[in-house]
């Protein structure tokens, strides 16, 4: 690698982390959006130029989706506001949780998931979006409620060569998914439990409370999924859905990343409880699979033994394209743990940071 | 009509570093419709898409404040001025 760039979204601010010694250091040399959230950051390397691009919520004054072009340096706000609900739509956007950029098809095509619960579309890399109104218009909406978080879209998984596939994950919603390019979406919960309701009402065609949800690009028709009651694994893109909990030391959590190259190997931050967010037994640990959640392994070398009470949220675990891959969690505490060698190792990258909201890496030169 | 929007800090680099800027309109809504004209990243800093005051954003119309009934039916007669400050609420630590 030559420069690695890791984007750290906080409570109050985005830092701007860079590598240039194959990811063995990192230098937190940039701070943006001074006292401002940052839920969702992404880097968009599809065009020659990479664009960052975060979702930032300015407190009073309201939501901002904006970008860089110079990574980081110098953040562009589009005249035109680039990310509204249609007027008469009675909604206003409260906060941007996912900018996903599209598929190497669609090097235009950036998608963004908001609070309240609806998808939005660009296809000119992030100047301005279009509601997609399939989603905001499907009949299910009106009985979908928020999770603890708000009612959030906070994941959006295009197909990687289908470009009218996209799945989407809302909590408390579920996850949903188009064929036809956003026209018409289809709940896609089957198999997913919601655990707090009467027996006989346990396995709703929507209303799970999803918290992650990710998949391997070679492999899309297989799922893992995060959600409040338990962790799974779909074979058919979210048509069925089957627990791969056993082993695990807790089914709740936020936070789960596929490995880039390996379908059958997953990393999960599993937390004690719903109602206990810390990790298991305070141990700060990792776990991963290398059989698409047969079995399940913690993998801690290198994290703190004393005991740790800071949680990882939903978009604060990131894995990059390295060869070994690298994976990185922030945690509440407002500390980054990277490891360069698929997770056998960790080390501490960054510290004394606010609570890290959202974290993502590319490789850009 | 014209009236004086009086800017908070935080949002004056969105009005050129400007303290004040002007508006026209006889309405608090028309006034601010005009204000997104010229001056649309402020103007969104303090109205949503829908056209309604932030939650946590409070206006001042000659020193009453706008936030109960219609704000955007408020009348701004010539020469009034218009205050915004961020409510106390809305912050977290």
């Amino acid at each position: 690698m030559g420069l690695a760039v890791l984007l750290i979204g906080t409570r109050k601010g985005l830092m701007i982390a860079r590598s240039t010694d194959d990811r063995r250091t990192w230098t937190v040399d940039d701070f943006q959006f001074l006292n401002q959230e940052v839920y969702s950051v992404a880097i968009d390397t599809r065009r020659e130029r990479p664009r960052i691009l975060a979702g930032v919520g300015e407190g009073h004054w309201g939501p901002l989706l904006t970008y860089s072009d110079d990574l980081g340096k110098s953040w562009t706000e589009p005249e035109e506001p680039p990310i509204g609900f249609p007027p008469g739509s009675e909604a206003s956007v409260a906060r941007v949780w996912q900018i996903q950029p599209a598929t190497d098809q669609q090097p235009d095509v950036i998608y963004a998931g908001v609070e309240p619960h609806a998808l939005f579309r660009s296809e000119d890399r992030g100047e301005s979006f279009a509601l997609v109104q399939g989603l905001w218009e499907h009949p299910d909406r009106p009985s979908w409620v928020p999770g603890g978080g708000g009612a959030c879209l906070h994941t959006v998984l295009p197909h990687p060569t289908d470009p009218d596939d996209v799945l989407v994950a809302m909590s408390a919603a579920g996850v949903y998914r188009t064929r036809d390019g956003g026209a018409t979406w289809h709940a896609a919960n089957r198999g997913i439990q919601v655990a707090h309701v009467p027996e006989d009402q346990r396995f709703p065609e929507f209303g799970q409370c999803v918290h992650k949800v990710a998949f391997h690009p070679d492999r899309p028709q297989r799922l893992f999924a995060q959600n409040h009651f338990g962790v799974y694994r779909s074979e058919d893109r979210g048509d069925s859905w089957t627990a791969i909990e056993s082993g695990l030391p807790s089914n709740f959590g936020f936070a789960l990343v596929a490995h880039p190259r390996r379908p059958d190997t997953l990393y999960l931050f599993p937390l004690q409880a719903d109602a206990e967010r810390f990790p298991p037994d305070a141990k700060l640990r990792v776990y991963r699979t290398e059989d698409a959640g047969e079995n399940w392994e913690p993998v801690a070398k290198g994290l703190p033994t004393e005991p740790y009470y800071a949680a990882v949220l939903r978009d604060a675990m990131v894995a990059d394209s390295g060869d070994p891959v690298g994976v990185y969690f922030g945690t509440r505490l407002g500390e980054v743990y990277a490891s360069r060698d698929d997770g056998d190792t960790w080390s501490l990258i960054a510290s004394h940071l606010p609570d890290i909201l959202s974290v993502r890496v590319a490789e850009v030169a | 009509m014209t009236s004086r929007l009086l800017l908070p800090a935080a949002l004056r680099r969105y009005a050129g570093d400007q303290a004040e800027v002007e508006m026209s309109g006889g309405t608090l809504g028309e006034a601010l419709d005009d204000l997104a004209q010229r001056l649309p990243q402020l103007e969104r800093r303090l109205r949503d898409e829908q056209g309604q005051l932030r939650p946590h954003v409070l206006m001042f119309v000659d020193g009453v404040s706008v936030r109960s009934g219609a704000p955007m039916e408020t009348s701004v007669g010539d020469g009034a001025e218009v205050f915004v400050a961020p409510a106390v609420s809305g912050g977290r630590s």
